[in-house]
């Protein structure tokens, strides 16, 4: 239960450097998500939280307390792997006593937070099996259960869920935030490349990539309001659209002139100093609508038509561009294929990205 | 010494091209007598056939070897343990009862007990601390090399390599053997170390422990690294310190190896003579039973009953220790 706070922690192997000028103040009861591409750092960082790993720069503090230097034990950290980590050697309670067992715990104490947990976790019939004989969902809440014993200050999950097939996933997320619930001290990080995770699990939600942190918010600021073009296209699926343009009008909205031709106005302000500006616009498939007006934003012949019966996503080939536009319309639209289609935006769902970064940040 | 080498590289040769020719023919000839390209069912027939045989044929060679070498010894050692010393008259059990009463066989099967208590444990216990060691040090390969290398030495030469270890002079001359050496450098009078009763034992099961230690180092330091990284970090998480990671998370994951390295070290144990027969030859009471199924075997004229009688003695001991082995082999390989 405590507040966990990087400043300016570098992570390097030899001269290669993996992660730098990380800052993070995470408050106590928050859940934090790392989630970026693969390759990213984000286990890496959590592994140095967890001190698996040594940090190289910056310091780390629990507390108030600096770890850089203590001992993965006594951080008052748990972690929860993506390969559960089970010792496959010890039943279901020995998995979980075995570090109050360490800790040279009472014999009581220790029966006590094994099945206290084993209850919250619906383990209970299990605690005397071995892990072989658990499947993978249950294998996963007896490695949660392993670090609730231990009641640490910070619990931290890398990729928890990945090792699990579909269904599963989806059950073990909401057991994962149903457990959140139950514990609203306690403080979590969590890794995953999953945004779906991610956007469902987050108080906060860190973007990583290029060795950095690109962005820090809560899910939806990350949504609405993305920093710049990477957290725009990473958030949100199928990625947001962009189109390269230029300013030809400034003040309080903001009027982009496309390189199809099309005028499209954007709710961002200006300045008279940004007239003639090269931008890109960005726009959420989701956010696009069909439309017969002139004011449009694209006009395209669909190429590629999928109905997914919910919503339906429609791929248009753009001149000079590798990556489609995409609609995603509500409902099913099976007609659409082979047609010419007009499409438009709310001008305050609309971005605006210049040299990457959003206008709106600045 | 030159022809020797020929007639040994020509045996090579020609075993192997025999071998080669022996697949190869009896294959051609499987092929001919059922021929695949036969019209219809025939063909089906024909390749199921074949199939069916092919198997025991190539097995052939090595279940005739096996029959010759395995099976007839075995048949023939208890035909002659139920007769006399020329291997004619039939005596009964009187082998067995001479061997149930011998004083020199009750010494031996001592020796024996006391060898299958400390080698086996001795050696996987070295070789699981060198494994876990070397594996932690930069230099851990050359390390690994040199403790394995008395595993390629022979038994008898690792044991003239020894003599030298435990060599005594007089103590008025200058001690040329290691331990003797050291014992004067340090003060103390020279010993004739194999010759010392009772401990003279455990001075011959240096050398087995010597030779086995590398053996089980290479097959425990394998094992040691399929153990999942994430349940080391786990303990580290967990609060254990090194000696806990060690003995209660590693350990009992290879216990089904250590178990395989363990009884597969007791079974060379039980067959042990070189070490004995080269050292002391059984004398000052450092005698085992494969030496002395040798002595009788062999020496002195020889009695061949009561040779075969300790030799399947020596068979029905390693008989459980060898199907509990392969048992916990077939385990660890598919996973347990």
């Amino acid at each position: 239960m405590a507040d966990l706070i990087l400043k300016d922690v570098a992570k390097a192997y030899g001269d290669v450097k993996v992660l730098s000028n990380i800052d993070l103040d995470i408050k106590q009861g928050e859940l934090i998500v790392f989630v970026g591409p693969s390759g990213c750092g984000k286990s890496t960082l959590l592994r140095m939280i967890a001190g698996l790993e040594s940090i190289t720069a910056g310091t780390l503090s629990i507390d108030g307390r600096v770890m850089n230097e203590v001992p993965a034990a006594q951080r008052g950290i748990a972690m929860v792997f993506q390969s559960y980590a089970l010792y496959p050697h010890m039943t279901v309670r020995d998995n979980m006593a075995f570090a109050l067992k360490i800790a040279k715990k009472s014999k009581a104490e220790i029966a006590a937070a094994v099945e206290k947990a084993a209850r919250v976790l619906q383990l209970t019939p299990y605690l005397d099996r071995l892990p072989k004989a658990l499947s993978g969902g249950q294998r996963q809440r007896v490695a949660i259960g392993r670090a609730i014993v231990r009641d640490p200050k910070v619990y931290l999950f890398d990729e928890p869920l990945s090792n699990l097939d579909a269904a599963l996933r989806v059950a073990t997320r909401l057991e994962i935030a149903q457990l959140k619930e139950q514990m609203p001290d306690s403080t979590m990080v969590y890794v995953t490349h999953d945004q779906v995770e991610a956007m469902t699990l987050a108080s906060r939600i860190v973007v990583l990539a290029g060795g950095g942190i690109s962005q820090v918010g809560t899910p939806l600021e990350l949504y609405e309001k993305p920093e710049n073009e990477f957290v725009a296209q990473f958030i949100g699926s199928p990625a947001m659209n962009l189109l390269p343009g230029e300013i030809v009008a400034t003040g309080a909205e903001t009027v982009v002139k496309l390189a199809g031709g099309s005028q499209v106005r954007a709710a961002i302000p200006t300045r008279e100093a940004d007239m003639g500006r090269a931008v890109k616009l960005g726009v959420r498939p989701e956010d696009l609508q069909p439309t017969e007006a002139a004011d449009h934003i694209f006009e395209g012949r669909v190429e590629i038509v999928e109905a997914l019966g919910e919503v339906t996503l429609l791929y248009f080939e753009r001149q000079g561009e590798a990556a489609p536009m995409i609609a995603k319309l509500p409902g099913i639209h099976a007609d659409l294929r082979r047609r010419q289609v007009r499409l438009a935006a709310d001008p305050k769902k609309v971005h605006l990205f210049a040299n990457g970064r959003s206008l709106l940040y600045r | 010494m030159l022809q020797q080498l020929v007639t040994a590289g020509l045996t090579i040769v020609v075993g192997i091209a025999a071998a080669f020719g022996y697949f190869y023919g009896s294959n051609w000839l499987l092929d001919i007598l059922f021929p695949a390209g036969a019209a219809g069912d025939r063909a089906t027939r024909n390749i199921r056939r074949a199939a069916a045989i092919r198997p025991w044929l190539f097995l052939g060679p090595a279940l005739l070897a096996l029959a010759l070498y395995l099976v007839y010894p075995v048949a023939e050692s208890i035909w002659l343990s139920f007769h006399g010393p020329a291997g004619r008259q039939f005596v009964g059990l009187k082998n067995y009862i001479w061997f149930i009463g011998d004083a020199n066989i009750h010494s031996a099967l001592i020796n024996n007990f006391l060898w299958l208590l400390v080698v086996p444990a001795a050696s996987t216990f070295l070789g699981l601390v060198t494994a876990a060691l070397t594996d932690r040090i930069g230099w851990g390969n050359i390390a690994k090399s040199l403790i394995f290398m008395p595993m390629a030495i022979s038994f008898v030469g690792a044991t003239v390599i020894w003599k030298f270890v435990y060599d005594y002079r007089a103590a008025n001359q200058d001690q040329i053997g290691l331990l003797n050496a050291l014992v004067t450098w340090l003060g103390g009078p020279p010993e004739a170390w194999i010759t010392l009763p009772f401990w003279n034992n455990f001075f011959l099961m240096v050398i087995l422990v010597w030779i086995q230690t590398g053996f089980a180092m290479v097959i425990l330091s394998a094992a040691l690294r399929g153990i999942p990284e994430e349940t080391i970090e786990a303990a580290v998480l967990d609060g254990a310190n090194g000696l806990q990671i060690f003995f209660k998370i590693m350990v009992p994951q290879i216990w089904g190896t250590i178990a395989v390295v363990w009884t597969t070290i007791t079974i060379t144990v039980l067959k042990v003579f070189d070490i004995v027969y080269a050292m002391t030859n059984g004398q000052w009471d450092t005698d085992v039973l494969a030496n002395q199924m040798y002595t009788w075997m062999f020496e002195g004229g020889g009695d061949f009953g009561r040779g075969a009688t300790i030799a399947l003695v020596i068979m029905i001991l390693v008989i459980p220790i060898m199907i509990w082995n392969i048992r916990n082999a077939k385990a660890e390989m598919e996973g347990r």
